[in-house]
């Protein structure tokens, strides 16, 4: 049987704002345990939330960015549970009047066409603290510093039918929160993390089918997989005649398992009613104006812009334009080294490779845009061979000098680029292997022949101590031998 | 209105109350009293009525983003039952 697969997404993202969704302690990561969480955080008695502007100004211009309208009277409400990572025994979050109503973003897909992704709402609220499991004496050890921090939660209409077309959108989401700088886009920290409802329904049938929610994916990879794993196992049950519970699973990555976490009889009802210690919030034309005006320029113009200014090619432009971070990067490196096109090749090749080798951000590479700038700019100069120039890279990774000129005089990796002492070792080598010669100048095959010219390739790089211009080289051995 | 064993012990559980038997039944009657009461004031016509979000008609006003808080972590843990390093300590959990 042929099924249709349909998904839909609701994505946490948190905001990169210097305070707390409802009180003044300071979000930064990496604190000592429970150094930033203070009286609202721990929910003492008698305090009182009140609402951060800075949250609401960037879940504004995350609805200016999606097409969406903005809600300008928006409630907060209780949703009850209990956890002890969430001191008030409630999350204070929005329900029936979110800060965002519906909007859109399109995604590009490999086939090169483009869809549209319906976004349902967007709202705010806060997150949880973080428990932890190791052994304390039998007890668990409880972190409030992330509780309160303000979210987003982005909620999507089903409308996405694979695996690529769910990760095709939350690629474009990671780069219009980062683009807009209201996220820092770390994934590793928990700073976007993914829940995906799936169902399947026969090929072409118009009734949804039960779904499941995975929760808590937190990268692009192991939400791939858990929808390839979980879109396998609902199609073994469904063809087996068995039937879909409507449930919550929680993916494990490292051993591509997936395991109810709670079904929806247990389920937990929420009791949700609105929060009597806030007021509505109410926006005005004034705040939306003034968050419109903060838009920076957005991932899709910024790709249009990438091929008009610097000629790059689709595909180029859009891998260099999705991070915001990567694009002024690229945009420095090609500043400072004129060739465009060799700087997009130089930070999409060695610069990305070792980044993710390293398993680094952009934010933590070692070299600034501006050095690898100088560097294109030698070899576009035909200063440095390639060769010679992956050497200066690594010299500039490591640290070991931050100068690309000096590096070059340091190492000796100028490469010889004067005919006149080209030429000369080249008469110097070919003198000395004069069979070669007479086999290549002997030989009709034109493979065989570029085969042969390679073989005096070494010697001549040996003899200009590996200085020697490779193309040069190459252009006077062909002059020399006559072919 | 009426409310059943079952929902009483279903709503004790979501809050976290322990309730006995004895008190199920006392509950029953207490809870169906205050929700025949609800169910009069159902009879109202409210169609042309907003919901309400807050009694008061005011709006929230809002806080610059700016760190006012500084660190008390051990004023706080000096009145916690159980702490390590910098940790509240609860009784085991997990989902």
């Amino acid at each position: 049987m042929q099924w249709d697969i349909v998904i839909g997404l609701e994505i946490h993202v948190q905001l990169a704002t210097k305070t707390k969704i409802f009180s003044g302690s300071s979000t930064a990561f990496g604190a000592e345990p429970n150094t930033q969480a203070n009286a609202v955080d721990l929910a003492m008695p008698g305090t009182l939330p009140v609402p951060n502007e800075q949250a609401f100004r960037y879940a504004v211009m995350f609805g200016l960015a999606t097409n969406a309208e903005i809600g300008r009277r928006s409630v907060f409400e209780r949703k009850n549970y209990f956890y002890p990572d969430l001191p008030k025994g409630y999350q204070t979050t929005q329900l029936a009047q979110p800060i965002v109503g519906p909007g859109h973003v399109d995604i590009d897909l490999s086939d090169g066409s483009t869809k549209r992704v319906r976004i349902h709402h967007a709202h705010l609220e806060e997150d949880a603290g973080k428990s932890l499991h190791e052994d304390y004496h039998g007890m668990s050890g409880i972190d409030l510093n992330r509780a309160g921090t303000p979210l987003i939660e982005v909620v999507t209409e089903p409308d996405m039918n694979s695996a690529e077309e769910a990760v095709a959108f939350a690629k474009k989401l990671h780069s219009l929160v980062t683009s807009l700088g209201i996220c820092d886009g770390d994934m590793s920290q928990g700073s976007m993390r993914f829940d995906v409802n799936i169902s399947l329904k026969p090929k072409g049938s118009d009734t949804l089918g039960t779904r499941t929610e995975t929760k808590n994916l937190n990268s692009f990879r192991f939400m791939e997989q858990a929808i390839a794993h979980e879109v396998e196992r609902q199609m073994d049950i469904l063809e087996d005649g068995g039937e879909i519970i409507q449930e919550t699973r929680l993916y494990n990555g490292d051993r591509d398992e997936s395991r109810s976490m709670r079904s929806k009889e247990e389920a937990n009802d929420y009791r949700y009613f609105p929060c009597p210690d806030l007021l509505p919030v109410e926006i005005d034309d004034n705040f939306i104006e003034e968050a419109r005006a903060r838009l920076p320029e957005l991932p899709d113009a910024r790709r249009a812009r990438f091929k008009e200014q610097y000629g790059l090619n689709d595909y180029d432009a859009g891998i260099l334009s999705a991070d915001a971070k990567l694009a002024g990067f690229f945009e420095e490196t090609v500043e400072h080294g004129k060739d465009a096109k060799l700087a997009s090749n130089w930070v999409q090749g060695e610069f990305s490779a070792r980044l993710n080798a390293e398993e680094k951000s952009v934010a933590e590479a070692p070299i600034t845009g501006a050095q690898l700038g100088a560097l294109v700019t030698r070899i576009a100069d035909n200063t440095l061979s390639s060769s010679g120039a992956k050497k200066v890279f690594e010299a500039l990774w490591t640290g070991e000098n931050d100068n690309v000129d000096a590096i070059i005089d340091t190492k000796g990796l100028k490469q010889v680029s004067d005919s006149g002492a080209l030429e000369a070792m080249v008469d110097e080598v070919l003198a000395g292997m004069p069979d070669q010669v007479a086999q290549f100048q002997g030989e009709e095959d034109p493979k065989k022949r570029k085969k042969m010219l390679g073989g005096f390739m070494g010697p001549l790089m040996k003899a200009s101590k590996g200085q020697g211009n490779p193309k040069l080289f190459n252009e006077i051995l062909l002059r020399k031998l006559g072919g | 209105m009426s409310i059943s064993r079952e929902d009483i012990e279903k709503v004790a559980v979501l809050a976290r109350i322990k309730v006995d038997d004895e008190q199920v039944s006392a509950l029953e009657k207490d809870l169906g009293n205050i929700l025949d009461l609800v169910d009069q004031l159902s009879a109202a016509d409210t169609d042309a009525v907003e919901p309400m979000a807050h009694p008061l008609d005011a709006v929230q006003r809002l806080r610059a983003d700016e760190v006012t808080e500084t660190n008390q972590r051990e004023a706080f843990q000096a009145i916690a039952p159980a702490t390590e390093d910098g940790l509240y300590l609860v009784p085991k959990v997990i989902d």
